[in-house]
């Protein structure tokens, strides 16, 4: 048992770290820290800089451009990245479509889209949930219907994070209706600027407007776009959610947001309340003991184990936690939290704020880190999952 | 970075855990009980043949040189049986005292001794109004010729009624709950002047009151510093903790394996309860609790052997924290789930559910190590 890293990942740590120091910009790493509100652009910027670098993609293989990159050092930069304040870089097309691309895309579909998710020319959105669909996802209405060498798209998807960003879309598409409902799903990309195609912000309780309805209404897309064969999209959808575990439960990020709660709370002398004080020593734990449990999952994976289900169980915990920390940040700041400022959070604006400067963001980011136990599969969703497979009931 | 066992750490593993499972059934457990100290003399000489009970002190005084992991292991497997053996009492707490500040006269008088399974040890440090604060010492250690003499009532010693002998502290200076001025003493049972009182604790255990009336003993009797034992007294109850936590673990993963295995066989409205989806989720909670806490133990038993005072302590009130609160929910889930039978006292889960709870109190509870984590 050996809690320490090897002298190669530990260099591997120094090398990442002084990346971050010379090329994060000082300006995208702020925004982050002072949770404001980031723009494409600002995603892009970072995307570009980790592009030329050869670092974008780091689980994918060196043939098709990655980083390939070990767990171990994933999970290093995901920490370093995490505490230097790195914007998120948009996981469609290169932790979700990319690697089903390259698992059942034929070579021209490879060739085409690979390097341009790389390069960033090209950026995806997720067309999985819609409004009748959201647990039960396979229960979805959208219908691709074949039209000579071409499908006819028509249907609603909703919660597309980023649709308006997006140069493309991946879509779960009923293409069988008779079948049973797995089994008449496909798998489409789906070029967000073809006629028909029709994209509606919705505004969340936070004020923001990250999310969107996307409507298709008659979309042609050539059926040369769909991924493998038709009506087995359902397992390539399996296949995406199975990618990419290692930081399902966010430790980096938390630790980042816990460490500014902490300094928020000193600002505003709720260290000295000891029932306040105590609330954050037990979330500081459940964060150690996460963290613990993701760097023994980790570990496994290394070993070549597969995590399977309990990689659920990291996700349960860390939205939790992420939850628990911006209910917590919200508590510190107490009624000073309540002005809404929302153009205080945009990049630019020049007015004076009602309270101190880390006020404006609190209670819009409490109000909007409720998603993160509904999505990539709810809490309860992945209660099921553990139920079934781990325990075998 | 690994969390796998090494060849001789599995090797322990399975050892241990084949042991338990063979010669602690409950039914096993139940006669053990019966027995005069309460646990089995039997199961005492075999830990002393497998080489368990001189696992952590040095090979010239017939040890082995574990550390934190190994102690790990051994707790694990020792709380999947609820062994009643003064495993913790003997060999962490009043052998790991005699080990870490030991003169070398002591160390070889008394460590061979615990290894080969001849001699008991007990710390007896609480006192009536002590609660979890170490530095809680009223029993007093008075110059007395080239010696001293002892003064003083400790209560809940685990295992004192076994004990050959005791680790005792006392104030040599200073008062109160001063941390300065306490020095420990190695007392033999048979002293003049030493009165035991055993009983039962609620887990099936044993625990003693201590009285010390004008106990004479000489100066080689002093274990460690004069005036200044507190932290030697901090690092062996922090072993300790550790311990509690291994033996946690065992109780916490026996008790879902239980509970799951029993939520698929009892059947109700026709159908396995385990089917029911509040049970499920249930049991997932049960199942999540458990993963928090074991990263947890691991966690403190890596910490414990480090010089690092500020993160042992930290790691080792955390997982106090962690075990604490998961203990308690599983515990009550279990018996929860099990309905009436997981009440009465022939069912194992509420003898579980008993140790587990003890846990919780012993040696700092929830609130006391969260109080002790570093939060700002």
């Amino acid at each position: 048992m050996e809690l320490s890293y090897t002298k190669e990942e530990q260099e591997f740590r120094q090398e990442v770290r002084a990346f971050l120091k010379e090329k994060l910009p000082a300006d995208l790493a702020r925004k982050v820290k002072e949770s404001k509100i980031t723009t494409r652009d600002d995603m892009m910027r970072w995307h570009r800089i980790l592009y030329e670098k050869g670092w974008i993609a780091p689980a994918w293989p060196k043939q098709y451009g990655g980083a390939e990159w070990s767990i171990i050092q994933r999970h290093i930069y995901d920490e370093e990245a995490a505490e230097a304040g790195a914007p998120a870089v948009a996981p469609f097309g290169l932790v979700m479509c990319g690697p089903v691309v390259m698992k059942f895309g034929n070579q021209k579909q490879k060739d085409f889209f690979l390097p341009k998710i790389l390069s960033g020319d090209i950026v995806f959105c997720q067309g999985y949930s819609e409004p009748g669909s959201g647990s039960d996802l396979a229960s979805l209405k959208t219908k691709a219907e074949r039209d000579g060498d071409n499908y006819r798209v028509n249907g609603q998807k909703t919660w597309t994070s980023m649709a308006r960003w997006a140069d493309w879309i991946f879509c779960l598409v009923r293409t069988d209706p008779a079948a049973k409902k797995q089994e008449g799903i496909s798998f489409l990309l789906i070029d967000m600027k073809t006629p028909g195609i029709r994209v509606r912000p919705i505004v969340t309780m936070d004020g923001g407007a990250e999310i969107n309805e996307t409507f298709f209404d008659d979309v042609i897309v050539p059926q040369a776009n769909r991924i493998g064969e038709e009506n087995k999209g359902w397992t390539y959808a399996k296949y995406l959610l199975g990618n990419e575990r290692t930081s399902i439960g966010q430790v980096g990020g938390s630790k980042r947001e816990l460490k500014k709660l902490k300094d928020i709370a000193k600002a505003e002398h709720m260290d000295q309340s000891r029932r306040f004080r105590d609330k954050v020593a037990l979330l500081e734990i459940e964060l150690m003991a996460l963290e613990q449990s993701n760097l023994r999952m980790i570990a496994s994976l290394s070993g070549g184990k597969d995590p399977g289900a309990e990689a659920s169980i990291l996700k349960i915990r860390g939205s939790e936690i992420q939850q628990r920390i911006t209910e917590l940040t919200f508590e510190a700041l107490g009624p000073v939290a309540l002005p809404f400022q929302r153009e205080a959070m945009e990049e630019g604006w020049n007015g004076e704020i009602v309270g101190p400067d880390y006020a404006p963001p609190v209670a819009p980011k409490y109000f909007n880190m409720r998603k993160t136990s509904i999505y990539g599969g709810s809490n309860e969703i992945q209660h099921n999952i553990l139920a079934k497979a781990v325990l075998g009931l | 970075m690994d969390f796998d066992y090494s060849e001789e750490q599995r090797l322990l593993d399975e050892t241990v855990r084949r042991l338990v499972k063979d010669e602690y059934e409950f039914a096993a457990r139940k006669k053990y009980l019966a027995e005069p100290q309460g646990f089995s003399a039997a199961m005492w000489a075999k830990y002393a043949e497998l080489g368990l009970l001189g696992l952590p002190f040095a090979e010239e005084y017939g040890g082995f040189g574990g550390g934190g992991i190994e102690t790990m292991i051994v707790m694990e497997a020792l709380g999947r049986g609820l062994a009643l053996e003064p495993y913790l009492a003997t060999v962490v707490l009043g052998g790991g005292l005699i080990a870490l500040a030991g003169s070398d006269g002591q160390k070889s008088d008394i460590l061979p001794e615990i290894a080969a399974g001849k001699m008991m040890l007990a710390f007896a440090q609480g006192e009536r109004h002590s609660r979890f604060d170490l530095a809680h010492v009223e029993t007093t250690a008075k110059a007395q010729g080239a010696g001293f003499a002892l003064n003083g009532r400790k209560t809940v010693v685990l295992h004192g009624g076994a004990a050959h002998k005791f680790v005792v502290s006392a104030r040599t200076a200073g008062s109160g709950n001063d941390k300065s001025g306490i020095t420990l003493f190695v007392v033999d049972r048979d002293a003049k002047g030493v009165t035991v009182r055993d009983y039962p604790t609620v887990d099936g255990l044993r625990a003693a009151d201590v009285t010390l009336a004008d106990v004479a003993v000489g100066a080689d009797a002093v274990l460690g510093p004069r005036d200044n034992a507190y932290p030697l007294i901090v690092r062996a109850t922090d072993r300790a903790v550790a311990a509690l936590c291994a033996e946690a673990i065992g109780i916490i993963e026996t008790l879902n394996a239980m509970t799951l295995d029993y939520v698929k066989t009892r059947k109700q409205f026709g159908v396995a309860i385990g089917s029911f989806q509040v049970i499920q989720h249930r049991l997932v909670d049960m199942l999540i609790n458990a993963e928090q806490a074991k990263s947890m133990e691991i966690l403190a038993a890596m910490s414990i052997d480090g010089n690092d005072q500020r993160e042992r302590e930290r790691a080792v009130s955390a997982a106090k924290v962690q075990i604490g609160q998961s203990g308690r929910f599983v515990g009550q889930q279990a018996i929860q789930l099990h309905g009436g039978i997981g009440m009465t006292d022939e069912y194992a889960a509420g003898h579980y559910f008993k140790r587990l709870s003890s846990i919780e109190h012993t040696f700092g509870d929830t609130d006391y190590h969260l109080d002790r984590f570093p939060a700002f």
